[in-house]
């Protein structure tokens, strides 16, 4: 049929293709400049500077679910580009994600994510399960690959409610679309290091969300507190960590009024401890 | 062929008289109409799994009447149109207007350009803050597109219902009333007779009012019952045969 192109740009075949679910495909059809890697680099080697950077997110398991944390600087260099970003988002009902490395880069891919699970739940009548979500996912930072070779490294982390199991599940991703599940926490960015020890000492197994919560954000602050691309609670501003929460009644994120209430328990108790609560030196103890 | 030559308009002619008959043959009416909770969808359909209505983006929804195969390839056409105009712009952008204007055009070149036309029929409707803010497009099998007030009806005996739901429309009905008027209009197709649908019969949706995000819902199961009960007993509908359903 003769092309119809009504925003000068559309080509009906594309359209009425019979075939893929997925909005990446058709995109790569219809329009591959708007996907995340059409429009990255030409191929040379030299890494651009200053694009904003850094992070941490954390993200464990709860009673019934699964709560992802993330902080909101973003620095380019040695500046603080942005004090509110964020980082943590909605994917679709049942999942969020999280990303660190280049903002622009994981913005991208984690905007084209969500209205990739839409799109097939829209053109399927049915959603993704979670494990086809994580692979998607990673299909998305595999194709990445070679931006992150020019230094656009985005990597994100996803943490969901299984429907089928009832339970939360995170998965981590490495540069080549590697997938990997973790439990029953995981972080990821500059700060990463420094929030992992901190749920190390401060996780406990069938936690509720509640005190997930307050973990996350114990981890968080140990991660600002060691690393200068990872910002703390703003208490002055009011600029606190992103924390969503999945669960089998979907996903919900904390208003700023209630994660000024966690970050205030944490702020107030750091004052007499910096360190942060001491984690008993034998376990049973 | 008999003839080495056929007018234009002919040819247009005998496409147009067989999308139209085979519509009104194969179809059954489906009922699009604006009332206080939102825009409200109903139509006979005894499938589980095969659908008329469905999610196009938003505050939007699609139905469609005819050539099952053919309404699903343009269905999931405007689902793309949809999330990529969202993707590439902001979700605030897509309208129903624009995806009426985008089906018109694709179906008037189908129309134009294929040996045998699709035989569909499509609405496109939009959900507003106030019943006065809904849109209704009703997009023909040859392209043309048509801006409706209130309420539409598409398939079957289109004229018949739609004549029986002008009656007793009102902008400011209840969902149950609208519900009570659907389901007696599409009984009988149009002549008010014949047996109710029962919920195992019906396909019904809902185009929420007040929700920004996927305010399309479809109303099965319990929830369909109990909508069914209600509307039975609202209103002063002269319906003897009132079994459970």
């Amino acid at each position: 049929m003769s092309g119809i192109e009504p925003q000068g740009r559309w080509q009906a075949a594309a359209f009425l293709a019979v075939g893929s679910s997925s909005f990446a495909d058709f995109l790569s059809q219809a329009a591959p400049d708007l996907l995340p890697q059409g429009s990255h680099g030409d191929g040379s080697a030299s890494p651009m500077p200053d694009v904003p950077h850094g992070t941490t997110i954390v993200t464990a398991v709860c009673d019934g679910g699964v709560v992802m944390a993330g902080d909101r600087r973003a620095t380019a260099g040695n500046m603080i580009a942005q004090r509110n970003f964020e980082k943590v988002y909605r994917s679709d009902e049942y999942s969020c994600v999280g990303i660190a490395g280049v903002a622009g880069v994981g913005v991208d891919m984690v905007r084209l994510f969500a209205v990739e699970l839409e799109h097939y739940e829209k053109l399927e009548g049915r959603s993704l399960s979670l494990e086809g979500k994580a692979n998607r996912l990673a299909g998305f930072v595999k194709a990445n690959l070679g931006g992150a070779m020019q230094g656009l490294v985005a990597v994100p982390l996803l943490a969901g409610y299984d429907e089928e199991t009832r339970q939360g599940r995170i998965f981590s991703f490495d540069v080549t679309g590697g997938k990997y599940e973790e439990r029953p926490f995981a972080t990821i960015g500059s700060g990463s290091v420094f929030a992992r020890g901190s749920l190390k000492k401060l996780y406990r197994d069938g936690m509720g969300v509640e005190d997930v919560v307050l973990v996350l954000m114990q981890a968080l602050y140990d991660a600002a507190d060691d690393d200068s691309a990872t910002g703390g609670p703003d208490m002055s501003r009011h600029i606190y960590p992103i924390i969503a929460t999945v669960t089998e009644d979907g996903y919900r994120r904390l208003t700023e009024a209630e994660a000024g209430r966690y970050a205030d328990a944490v702020v107030t108790e750091r004052m007499q401890r910096p360190d942060g609560p001491a984690a008993p030196l034998r376990s049973g103890s | 062929m008999p003839f080495g030559y056929v007018s234009p308009e002919q040819l247009m002619k005998d496409k147009a008289d067989y999308a139209r008959r085979r519509i009104t043959q194969n179809s059954r009416s489906c009922v699009v109409l604006s009332c206080e909770a939102g825009i409200l969808l109903v139509t006979p359909n005894s499938s589980r799994a095969l659908r008329k209505f469905s999610e196009l983006y938003d505050l939007i929804a699609f139905a469609a009447v005819g050539r099952y195969n053919e309404f699903e390839t343009l269905r999931k056409a405007g689902v793309r149109y949809a999330d990529a105009t969202g993707f590439q712009y902001d979700r605030r952008d897509v309208t129903a207007r624009g995806l009426a204007d985008w089906y018109g055009q694709l179906l008037g070149s189908l129309f134009t350009d294929s040996p045998k036309p699709y035989e569909v029929e499509i609405v496109v409707a939009q959900v507003g803050k106030t019943a006065a803010d809904d849109e209704i497009y009703r997009i023909t099998f040859d392209g043309a597109v048509g801006d409706e007030r209130d309420f539409v009806v598409v398939g079957g005996q289109a004229d018949r219902v739609a004549e029986m739901i002008k009656q007793q429309y009102s902008a400011s009905m209840s969902l149950t009333e609208a519900m009570r008027l659907a389901i007696l209009s599409l009984a009988g197709q149009g002549d008010g007779a014949g047996e109710p649908l029962t919920a195992g019969q019906l396909e019904v949706a809902l185009l929420e009012r007040d929700r920004t995000h996927r305010a399309f819902r479809r109303i099965t199961g319990t929830r369909l019952d109990a909508l069914l009960a209600e509307s039975r007993t609202d209103g002063e509908i002269a319906d003897s045969s009132d079994d459970a359903g």
